[in-house]
């Protein structure tokens, strides 16, 4: 059977969102969305010169599993580099997550890690 | 007569399922409804006993699976009251009716500075396939606006139905609001000036009686899957004099009389239109489901659909913090799209299956009408004829604890 991903963990990640906001200037942005239920997830991060990351922040409008992967991983990528974010997977974020989702459910949970890869894509190869 | 509603209960074997340990509480019927025996039998019975391809065959099998085939035609044209069996065509579904009609009809018949009046409570498939068309041929859409309480703005008609018009296509129920609509009188009114029109019966002919002539309607489209009949099978009902003079749509096998390498003669109706092997068992099956809902009856089921619903309204609309979209009871089928406190309707749809009740939630295949609404998505539970207001009752009591895990005050 399976578990309800409706945990403490994770209610509490988006009832107190962490990094909930936006960067003056960020050096990284990117945008997922989900045009079947309106879903947005916009990812902010400021690199410092060894081009790792020292801040982020998140905004946009979600569903539960969707607003609390973004707040986890707007807290998990402190401190990596291009090359660790470009290095995150599908499975990492999930792995963030520690819960069990459906098909359906797991293209919300990927949106964050959508909206990175987007920023990734968008950054001039220097 | 009244529904025997155990009876029915117990034709529809999905229903003992368990989900996450408590019994299933169907309510996603608009989408796709559940299969009675009578129809899993007679699929299964044509499998196994009387399966060939059909037509052209001279050997006992494919006489007897064409027999049937026919047959389901027949039962259909007569449940929704067609002159003729010609006048039905099977299709894969809805979908495929209505692009039938603007690949065929459409073509012929619409161009540059003509209009298609639509309506905004549309489903997808009944708005693309003519934004496709218009584009093609330089005509115009334009939209029968809705209330802000979900019925269609009957007083704006005549305005928009001018010489214009040449087509009006048109949802006998909303699959979001629930509205049904008064497509008898939109009939009356769009013939008036000479406009052909298209009647979506997609979630109307499952839960409504349907009589085409009573209406008027040129075209009728609707879905086997949404009437206790299979996937893969639909049909487009078309006034017989429409359908001759229409081009076919897609070319095959079947639907010619005779091919020379250069030109071609096509068949009779309907299976002019009806190129290739078609769903042959779906057919069967389609046959079946409504022989099931004859045998309950039209009136009945609409019925206890109606009382269903009405009580899951009423039930609902005491939730603080519910907003229910579309008209009263007496105006609606069996669709009830709500939002409820700012619960996202992936996570209500999420904790409702968890105790095991199925919902549906994002834009239902109808953004334009959300985007009206000044919506994005929402949560939507359907009732067909095998619903109880016991489950309405929990669902009730699920939304209550969906608002309780997620500490959102009404
Ligand atoms: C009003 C309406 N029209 C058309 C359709 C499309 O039906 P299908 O997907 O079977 O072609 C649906 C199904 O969701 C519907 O509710």
């Amino acid at each position: 059977m399976a578990q309800s991903p409706y945990r403490e963990r994770i209610l509490d990640h988006y009832r107190n969102p962490r990094h909930r906001g936006r960067l003056e200037g960020p050096d990284l942005v990117g945008e997922a969305d989900n045009p079947v239920c309106g879903d947005r997830v916009r990812l902010e991060l400021r690199l410092d010169e060894a081009e790792q990351v020292v801040e982020a922040a998140f905004g946009g409008d979600g569903c539960v599993i969707s607003m609390a992967a973004a707040s986890m991983l707007a807290e998990q990528v402190h401190g990596l580099n291009l090359e660790e974010l470009r290095g995150l997977t599908e499975k990492d974020m999930l792995a963030m997550l520690g819960v069990e989702l459906g098909r359906a459910r797991t293209q919300c949970a990927l949106m964050p890690l959508r909206a990175l890869q987007a920023a990734l894509k968008a950054l001039p190869t220097r | 007569m009244k529904l025997d509603i155990e009876r029915v209960r117990a034709d529809f074997p999905i229903l003992l399922r368990q989900i996450h340990d408590k019994p299933l509480i169907f309510l996603d019927s608009a989408a796709s409804s559940q299969k009675p025996l009578p129809v899993l039998q007679a699929m299964e019975a044509a499998y196994r006993q009387c399966y060939a391809n059909v037509h052209r065959g001279v050997y006992t099998l494919s006489e007897e699976a064409t027999c049937s085939y026919e047959a389901a035609r027949d039962k259909v044209a007569s449940f929704i009251n067609a002159r003729a069996r010609e006048e039905v065509i099977f299709t894969r579904n809805t979908t495929e009716a209505i692009n039938l009609v603007a690949y065929t009809w459409g073509r012929a018949n619409i161009g540059p500075g003509d209009r298609i009046l639509l309506t905004e409570m549309e489903h997808h498939s009944n708005i693309v396939p003519w934004q496709v068309l218009a584009q093609e041929r330089g005509a115009e859409l334009v939209y029968l606006p809705v209330t802000d309480d979900g019925r269609l703005q009957m007083d704006r008609l005549d305005d928009l139905l001018d010489e214009r018009v040449k087509l009006v296509a048109v949802t006998m129920m909303s699959n979001v609001l629930g509205t049904i609509t008064p497509v008898r009188e939109i009939v009356r009114r769009a013939h008036a000036i000479g406009a052909v029109v298209l009647v979506d019966g997609a979630q109307g002919v499952p839960h409504l009686p349907v009589d085409v002539q009573d209406i008027g309607c040129d075209f009728l489209a609707f879905s086997g899957h949404k009437m206790c009949g299979p996937s893969g099978i639909g049909v487009l009902y078309g006034r017989e004099a429409l359908l001759e003079g229409m081009p076919p749509f897609l070319g095959g096998g079947d639907m010619i009389r005779r091919v020379e390498l250069h030109r071609s003669t096509w068949n009779d109706l309907p299976w002019k239109f009806e190129a290739g092997t078609p769903a042959i068992v779906e057919g069967i099956g389609l046959g079946a489901a409504v022989d099931y809902l004859e045998g309950l009856g039209m009136e009945a089921v609409a019925a206890h659909e109606r009382e269903t619903v009405a009580y899951a309204l009423e039930r609902l609309a005491a939730l603080p913090g519910m907003r229910i979209l579309g008209p009263p009871a007496e105006a609606r089928g069996g669709v009830v799209a709500f939002t409820f406190r700012d619960i996202h309707p992936h996570d209500l749809a999420h904790l409702l299956d968890l105790e095991g009740i199925a919902v549906r939630a994002g834009h239902h295949c109808a953004q334009p009408l959300h985007k009206r609404l000044g919506l994005v998505a929402t949560t939507r539970a359907s009732f067909y004829l095998y619903n109880t207001p016991q489950e309405a009752d929990r669902l009730a009591e699920a939304l209550e604890k969906a608002a309780r895990i997620l500490g959102k005050a009404g």
